[in-house]
């Protein structure tokens, strides 16, 4: 259904696209800027953060928001604002590393499965339906649990349960697409079919892709969290949010604040990602469009 | 109809045996050695002999996928390397939890999304769409422990309606349902906001057929035209919705029963999980995986009982 031509509908140049888009779609715009603060914030943490985010205070411990401390202390009066900021740094290194690495895999395995068809396409789709089987978060856990929780294997365990949905969404648009002159053409002048499926076909399932990388790349975050919540993140002292939030978790009754302070800034992250993403693809799908 | 569920039936043979066969590799490729994981580094070299024999862990490793479909067969997920239970036994007496969690989360999924959905595209590009499509993305990105602690100290802290941790005590069916309402409606509002916006955009595309045109050229009232031409065939996509989601629903679940501290699958993986009890997670990838396979079959079969043309495909 989706073609090339719905991606490109006029011809302009992309910033004058990007423009037209932001100035449509305020709250994705507000989104976008929001997801920059917050990886800036990561990136910087060591310059933002006003305290060491694993020194301990144990005479400050579960402070509540005060000049010193802006969002309070945990059980070991470590500072909760600069734990955050670098929780955000692993939060936002596995997710989008997981998020591309299963786009680039899935977008090739989908890419090859439309373009060949037959047996290929059999296999590679009924692999994938096999993962879409499981559900992501069991499986991420599952994965950890047996390979044991360290930065590559949390990764991979993302990976893997998200990248069936790339290769379903990569493999549509291929199919009708390997039909067209351009193809055609491109064969004719006896291109490899690597060739073709690079440089032909992958750009023009691009604008699709990078919708669903914004909304999957929130949900790999939100998996790395729910791990590290449950025991499975990367080891600590290395402050994870999912971590924060379980440890304060403890002290709900008296000192709330512990654990919802990084569950807000898991749902900023998450958020800012839904709104860039949605206002993506209202952009991009027409039937959406006004 | 019969033959489109039979064929339908015959395509998740392989999708189920695949699914097997990822799991039991999975576990076979874990580091470390299970009968030292279990038994200790002080164990003696006969219990740890005697563990691997009972285990089967000598066998090649064909004789045991052999011996792992053939319990599967009988309906036998194996024994816990921990307990020696059955592992089927343990899921068994905890999926209730998890299932009525989950069907009290779609419950209030759709009694408060579809509602919301159709007002947002009766009134679309209102005020009150805006608010709506802005409330469920903010729902649909809330994590769910923040949801669930967010309920727990407005609800149970701060009004004393709900107990902090449901825990349903045997007692009769109101105990146990007024112990569900909490995490339910913590878990049903990811829920919530799928199904708004699927509701939304069904109704939409619904309102745009020439038969609702044909309708309302013939002089049907707006609310008629709602209520009785276009909401029947709107719900339709919603199935899919719940279909679709199930498995995320499944997996936050896991994370509410942890909150909530209610018995489910939740704590069993978790208990499995520090306890490196394989089998036992080994039985909880199998009966979760197979759910998901179950729900999308019965989402199929929905879909094409509502809609003949689905079975010509």
């Amino acid at each position: 259904m989706t073609t090339v031509d719905t991606i490109n509908p006029e011809k302009r140049s992309t910033g004058e696209q990007l423009l037209r888009l932001a100035r449509k779609n305020k709250l994705s715009t507000f989104g976008l800027i929001m997801f920059l603060v917050i990886v800036l914030a990561a990136i910087f943490a060591p310059l933002i953060a006003p305290h060491d985010p694993l020194e301990q205070n144990i005479l400050a411990r579960l402070q509540d928001r005060s000049p010193e401390y802006i969002l309070g202390t945990d059980t070991f009066g470590r500072d909760t604002f600069s734990r955050i900021l670098y929780g955000l740094r692993i939060s936002l290194l596995i997710g989008l590393t997981s998020t591309v690495l299963a786009m680039i895999l899935g977008c090739a395995l989908g890419i090859i499965a439309g373009y060949r068809g037959g047996w290929i396409d059999s296999v590679i789709m009924r692999c994938m339906d096999m993962l879409l089987a499981f559900p992501t978060l069991i499986t991420g856990l599952f994965i950890v649990a047996v390979l044991g929780a360290n930065f590559v294997n949390i990764v991979l365990a993302i990976t893997v349960t998200i990248l069936p949905k790339f290769a379903r969404v990569a493999r549509a648009p291929t199919i009708a697409l390997k039909e067209r002159e351009f193809v055609e053409a491109a064969r004719a002048l006896g291109f490899s079919d690597l060739r073709i499926m690079a440089l032909h076909i992958a750009p023009n399932i691009v604008g699709e892709v990078v919708v669903l990388a914004s909304l999957w790349a929130a949900y790999a975050i939100r998996i790395e969290a729910y791990l590290s919540f449950i025991g499975l993140g990367v080891a600590p002292p290395t402050p994870t949010l999912g971590t924060m939030i379980r440890d304060g978790f403890e002290h709900i009754l008296d000192a709330p604040f512990v654990s919802i302070y990084p569950g807000f800034a898991v749902l900023l992250v998450v958020l800012s990602l839904n709104l860039v993403g949605d206002g993506l693809r209202d952009a991009i799908d027409p039937k959406l469009r006004d | 109809m019969a033959s489109y569920i039979l064929k339908r039936l015959m395509s998740t043979i392989p999708t189920l045996f695949g699914i097997l066969t990822i799991v039991f590799v999975m576990i076979r490729i874990a580091p470390g050695d299970p009968a030292l994981a279990i038994l200790g580094d002080n164990a003696s070299q006969e219990a740890l002999d005697a563990f691997r024999e009972r285990m089967g862990l000598n066998d090649p490793m064909i004789v045991q996928y052999w011996d792992f479909l053939k319990d599967l067969a009988s309906g036998s997920l194996g024994v816990s390397m921990v307990t020696g239970k059955p592992v089927a036994d343990s899921v068994a007496s905890v999926l209730p939890f998890t299932l009525e969690l989950a069907f009290g989360a779609i419950f209030f999924g759709i009694i408060i999304g579809v509602p919301i959905g159709i007002i947002s595209a009766i009134w679309r590009n209102g005020w009150l769409d805006y608010f709506f499509r802005v409330v469920s993305l903010l729902g649909l990105s809330f994590p769910a422990f923040l949801t669930a602690i967010l309920l727990i100290l407005w609800l149970s802290i701060e009004w004393r309606i709900f107990p902090v941790i449901s825990t349903p005590t045997g007692g009769g069916l109101w105990d146990r349902i007024y112990n569900l309402i909490l995490p339910a409606l913590s878990l049903g509002i990811i829920m919530v906001a799928y199904i708004m916006r699927s509701a939304r955009s069904a109704m939409l595309d619904v309102m745009g057929e020439d038969y609702i045109r044909t309708a309302r050229a013939k002089g049907a009232p707006g609310r008629r035209l709602i209520w009785h031409h276009a909401l029947r065939n709107a719900l339709i996509p919603i199935v899919t919705v719940v279909g679709l989601y199930f498995g995320l629903l499944i997996g936050n679940a896991v994370l509410t029963e942890i909150i909530f501290n209610r018995p489910g699958l939740g704590k069993l993986i978790v208990l499995s999980l520090n306890q490196r009890d394989y089998t036992t997670l080994q039985g909880l990838m199998i009966v979760s995986a197979l759910m998901i396979v179950i729900v999308n079959l019965l989402t199929d079969l929905c879909y094409a009982l509502v809609d003949p043309r689905v079975k010509l495909k």
